[in-house]
């Protein structure tokens, strides 16, 4: 039994802004009253008290992160951890290790993250991973947007048999995989790059079923509102990263129109283009649409200046982005179901193009404007590490330190952007919006995002200060499950937490004649594919809607 | 009497992790292995409990709580042990290997030092395009066998799921493909092969250099098509390279034959290079062709854990990694470990003679299932029960395929995992008190 | 006594694996790591004995080997890895954690 007693607490989804609030705790949850009041207190005088962050998009855990830790080094020596006596040692700065990486979410007040590209087939890696890495409710999205059966059954011509065999493969593949949500990733375009062919959009009809990207979001939009599952469609669409992308976006995002779907990484497709064929901010156009389009969610995938490692599994993309830097390249192709590509990066304040990038988000920040619609993201570790919040929150809570950055950007950025017009600044309810009340809603997890009554005890208590960066970097305290696991930013304890799954209703089988498909092409036997339950250490089933 | 039929069983013998044995099993002995080669049969049928090594401490039989606290004495009064093998168990008891080593700030390294660890540092220089099995039997068109001979090492391989497989988009299976070895001398696999090039040891470097120029188009000044390149003429060479930009989804398979041979990551590095720069012209893939069967598994474990894939060191309480000073041979050489724990590998068979011979000098721990070259003079011998056999847990097939392997007969020993977690809460232990 | 110098490459052998798995105290498996392949055109220069064995000498140690003649590039001889194979390594890695386990320079000499 635990209180926190004298906090200005921010709880916007029950419509409490910085209120002195007690906040009651029991049994890892928040209650209306103890049985014992002589328990331990908290005094969070001075202090901004919040649920736990909630990651909505990260790569965490899983073959590709481990791939990328593996093959670079030189990213973990000047960043480590000793052991203590409670907490294990890890290296890493944008792939930390996974102790580490369990860690450096909990020091920021982060308790729950979700691992955001999985392939079916190698799902038991990211799980494995998931249970060394500490501190966090987690889980995994399931990779779809390139998936064999998939395309296949979407080129079939009976309209209900289609529908139906729909449902069963996905739910067969959330289920096998013990995924969340799921996934999309270049539609088609993965499907293409193996077949060396160019990159896709909305209406390329791509091998070997001649079906479009737009049938592959479509038809799986409507099953995943069909199912009822508490995520909406996880969506990387097409043209990542491409100058003018932005017309792409709009055209799927209104392709998409009345489904549940969530436009992940919305940053990298906010890409205009000038006359001479330059890069410049189509923020405005993207934020206009999603402000008259409340049903739908994005995170941004915020860039952040210094270095970053780029994984995903639209290959393509990764592949360009290898030609274009010139640095070292994996690329994984899955059969059946995807492919992978990671590419180290870095951004410099000095390079246009990257500084273009950095604007586009923050635009998209700032002119979107209910922040509902909107989640904290650097698609970690594509567009930086998660461990630069605190510096993107100072950087949308105070316009002069915005603006002083801007000012050692290229010389040439504002001709390309807007960033250094918007005078909008967030306020700290925002902040708790962005990075955990908005997301527990995207997600459809009731028990987090908040602090009323019967909400899981996952609490980020912060200090007061004006700079919002140090004031976000070292939070006072951080509980997970009602337990002390920070204090001054400092990890003093270290368990496992939960792993979230779902269990949409009905067949959870692969149909017969994808079975005879499933030996004749897949490279393992069927009945060792699906993760067993020994992978998961505590898992929770979240109810669809 | 009960007999029991197990279905889609996975081999734990090498980085091919079929699984689809069939075992049959009667009174908790195996007795019939089906779907299975040689090697994998001999594995399954070998390492059953009336095979098991004995539980010892220096020679005399002992009791599992005297075994641990033996190993846990030594482990504790070093100064610095090392924890060596771990590529034939599963992830699961890897995982708890480094723990045990952050533990006792310890050195961890596994076999793939010195087998493919060469091809993982080469990764780490320019990355690497690889794909799974099934996209090898499902897509590709030409298949390049570098330094390997998957026949004796790895002998399912081929018709699971590389030259023979009938795939998707290459329906014909063997048909379907174009082959081609590159070895010092004609093997079982190169007999399998349209196009065989027999090639002088130690020459590999400077052939790839000669591939990646003939691929860019670059002048080759000084050789004409006659003009030996590891004694396979130029215009051999030119053809190869016809073949793979022609191609439409290659594939190298590449073995120690190269990782180990002179240019060792150097060798990788460069074809790895090669299959990049052949992506700009067509889809080209390399997939290293991993031994024991979790080695790469032990890499993976390692590599989540420390950031590191092998030749890791807990001196300082964080892991620190570098091949050559940390590696396993490297640090027997030159005796700077004082005690070794050496789990599922037998380094008295795969180490060189000096290496050997210091790690006899030590306080040596073993744990295997069965008798090894070591099990003669380790001072303390703990038997388990086999991975896949009398336990289950994670191994990572040679693409990164994760698969459990099954229990399928109870064993009279713990698993690995266990015996580790045991050593580790009385080394924990003695360090708290 | 003929004589021979060559390059050693150590292998692996689907007998050798097989062997492995039975116990490496086998009588299968000695015979398998004590068996040198060599080309048959070196066999034959040899003057092997009646049990084809010979002297393999490195510049770390020499061993006992019984030779096999097989199809395959002179001066080139193949020894599967294993605890005869490792005696004739050095211990050299060049600062790579990886022994020179293939072209070995040695020389083989018939046992008469």
């Amino acid at each position: 039994m635990l209180k926190i007693v004298n906090g200005q607490v921010y709880d916007p989804i029950n419509g409490v802004i910085g209120e002195g609030q007690e906040l009651l705790i029991d049994n890892g949850k928040i209650v209306d009253s103890l049985s014992d009041e002589n328990c331990q207190i908290i005094d969070a005088s001075g202090c901004v008290v919040m649920p736990g962050g909630i990651e909505i998009h990260s790569h965490i855990a899983g073959p590709k992160v481990n791939s990328a830790r593996s093959m670079c080094p030189e990213d973990h020596y000047d960043h480590f951890m000793i052991k203590t006596q409670k907490t294990r040692s890890g290296t890493g700065y944008t792939i930390p290790s996974t102790y580490m990486t369990g860690y450096q979410y909990s020091r920021l007040g982060y308790t729950t993250a979700f691992e955001a590209a999985v392939p079916a087939l190698e799902a038991r890696h990211a799980h494995e991973e998931l249970k060394e890495t500490p501190l966090l409710d987690s889980g995994i999205y399931t990779l779809m947007g390139n998936n064999y059966m998939i395309m296949k059954i979407l080129s079939e011509k009976d309209e209900v048999g289609r529908r139906e065999r729909l449902h069963d493969v996905v739910r067969w593949l959330l289920t096998s995989s013990k995924g969340y949500a799921v996934k999309v990733v270049n539609p088609g375009g993965v499907e293409n790059w193996k077949w060396n062919n160019g990159s896709v959009d909305l209406d390329t009809p791509v091998a070997p079923f001649r079906i479009t990207p737009r049938n592959i979001m479509i038809g799986l939009a409507e099953t995943v509102k069909e199912l009822k599952l508490p995520h909406g469609l996880h969506l990387h669409a097409n043209r990542l990263g491409e100058t003018g992308n932005f017309v792409t976006t709009l055209e799927t995002m209104k392709a998409l129109e009345g489904y549940p779907v969530h436009f992940t990484h919305l940053q990298f497709y906010s890409y205009g283009l000038t006359n001479k064929g330059a890069l410049r901010s189509a923020a405005r156009e993207i934020a206009e649409y999603l402000n008259t389009h409340p049903e739908f969610t994005c995170d941004v995938g915020q860039i952040v200046f210094g270095p970053a490692t780029t994984m995903t599994a639209d290959s393509p993309m990764q592949f360009r982005l290898h030609q274009l830097t010139g640095n070292k390249w994996i690329n994984a192709d899955v059969e059946m179901e995807t492919g992978a590509g990671i590419v180290p990066m870095m951004y410099k304040p000095s390079v246009l193009f990257n500084a273009i990038q950095w604007c586009i988000g923050l635009e998209l920040l700032l002119l979107i404007k209910d922040p509902w619609q909107i989640v904290l993201t650097t698609d970690h570790p594509n567009a930086g590490p998660f461990t630069s919040y605190p510096q993107i929150i100072r950087l949308l809570m105070d316009s002069d330190y915005r603006n002083s950055i801007i000012d050692q950007l290229h010389p040439k950025t504002t001709q390309f952007t807007n960033l250094k017009e918007l005078k909008r600044e967030y306020t700290l309810e925002e902040i708790a919006i962005i990075t955990r009340s908005a997301p527990a809603k995207a997600l459809g997890l009731t028990k987090k995002g908040h602090l009323g009554v019967g909400a899981e005890a996952d609490i980020a208590i912060y200090k007061m200060l004006k700079n919002k960066e140090r004031m976000f970097d070292s939070p006072a305290y951080v509980l997970k499950n009602g337990k002390i696991v920070v204090r001054d930013g400092i990890v003093i304890d270290s368990f496992a937490g939960r792993r979230l799954i779902v269990e949409p209703d009905g067949s959870k089988c692969l149909p017969p004649d994808l079975v005879k498909d499933f030996a004749s092409y897949y490279s393992v036997a069927l009945s060792n594919f699906a993760v067993q339950d020994e992978y998961l250490l505590h898992p929770e089933v979240i109810p669809c809607i | 009497m009960t007999v029991s039929l197990h279905q889609d069983v996975v081999c734990a013998f090498c980085g091919s992790l079929c699984d689809d044995l069939e075992v049959e099993v009667e009174n908790n002995e195996i007795k019939k292995v089906k779907n299975v080669c040689a090697i994998g049969r001999n594995k399954i049928m070998h390492q059953q409990p009336h095979n098991m090594a004995p539980l010892r401490v220096n020679g005399k039989e002992c009791s599992l709580d005297d075994a641990y606290n033996e190993a846990a004495r030594i482990l504790t009064e070093a100064k610095a042990p090392i924890i060596y093998g771990l590529s034939s168990t599963t992830a699961e008891a890897n995982s708890e290997a480094v723990e045990l080593a952050e533990l006792l700030n310890a050195a961890i390294d596994n076999p793939s030092s010195y087998c493919h660890g060469p091809g993982v540092l080469a990764r780490q220089h320019v990355g690497m395009s690889t794909c799974t099995l099934g996209e090898v039997k499902n897509r590709a068109d030409l298949i390049v066998i570098w330094g390997a001979n998957p026949m004796e090492s790895h002998p399912r391989h081929f018709n699971q799921y590389s030259v023979m497989a009938k795939g998707m988009y290459v329906p014909d299976g063997r048909k379907g493909r174009k082959v081609v070895a590159i070895d010092v001398r004609p093997t079982m696999s190169s007999k399998n092969a349209d196009i065989f090039l027999q090639i002088t040891p130690g020459s590999d470097f400077e052939i790839i250099n000669v591939l990646r120029s003939l691929a860019k188009n670059l002048k080759l000044e000084g050789l004409t098509d006659e003009s030996l390149v590891g004694g396979v003429p130029l215009a051999n060479w030119r053809e190869l390279v016809e073949m793979m930009k022609a191609s439409h989804y290659g594939v190298v398979l590449f073995g120690i034959g190269l990782t180990q041979s002179r240019g060792k990551d150097l060798n990788i590095e460069h074809i790895l290079s090669l299959v990049d720069e052949l992506n700009r012209y067509t889809r080209f893939y390399a997939i290293p062709m991993r031994g024991h069967a979790n080695v790469n598994g032990s890499n993976q474990v390692l590599v989540w854990r420390t950031g590191f894939p092998l030749a890791v060191n807990f001196y300082r309480g964080y892991p620190r990694f570098n091949p050559g000073e940390f590696s396993v041979f490297d640090m027997l050489i030159r005796k700077e470990v004082d005690a070794a724990v050496i789990i599922a590998t037998d380094p008295a068979a795969h180490l060189p003679q000096a290496a050997v011979k210091y790690l006899q000098s030590i306080p040596t721990i073993l744990i295997d299932p069965i008798e090894n070259l070591v099990t003669p003079w380790a001072n303390v011998v703990i038997p388990v029960a086999p991975a896949g056999i009398g336990t289950e847990g994670t191994y990572y097939r040679m693409d990164n395929v994760p698969l459990r392997l099954k229990k399928i007969i109870d064993f009279p020993c713990p698993s690995d995992y266990e015996v580790l977690h045991a050593i580790k809460e009385r080394v924990s232990h003695v360090k708290n008190s | 006594m003929n004589s021979i110098e060559g390059l050693l490459i150590t292998v692996r052998t689907g007998r050798q694996g097989a062997a492995m798995e039975k116990g490496k105290f086998s009588a299968e498996y000695i015979k398998e790591i004590s068996t040198l392949v060599i080309n048959p055109e070196d066999f034959s220069s040899l003057g092997l004995g009646s049990e084809k064995k010979a002297i393999l000498k490195s510049h770390s140690a020499e061993i006992t080997v019984t030779c096999q003649s097989v199809e395959g590039p002179k001066g080139i001889f193949f020894l599967p890895l294993g605890p005869l194979a490792n005696m004739v390594i050095d211990g050299e890695t060049n600062g790579t954690g990886v022994p020179n386990y293939k072209g070995i320079p040695v020389s083989v000499t018939a046992v008469k």
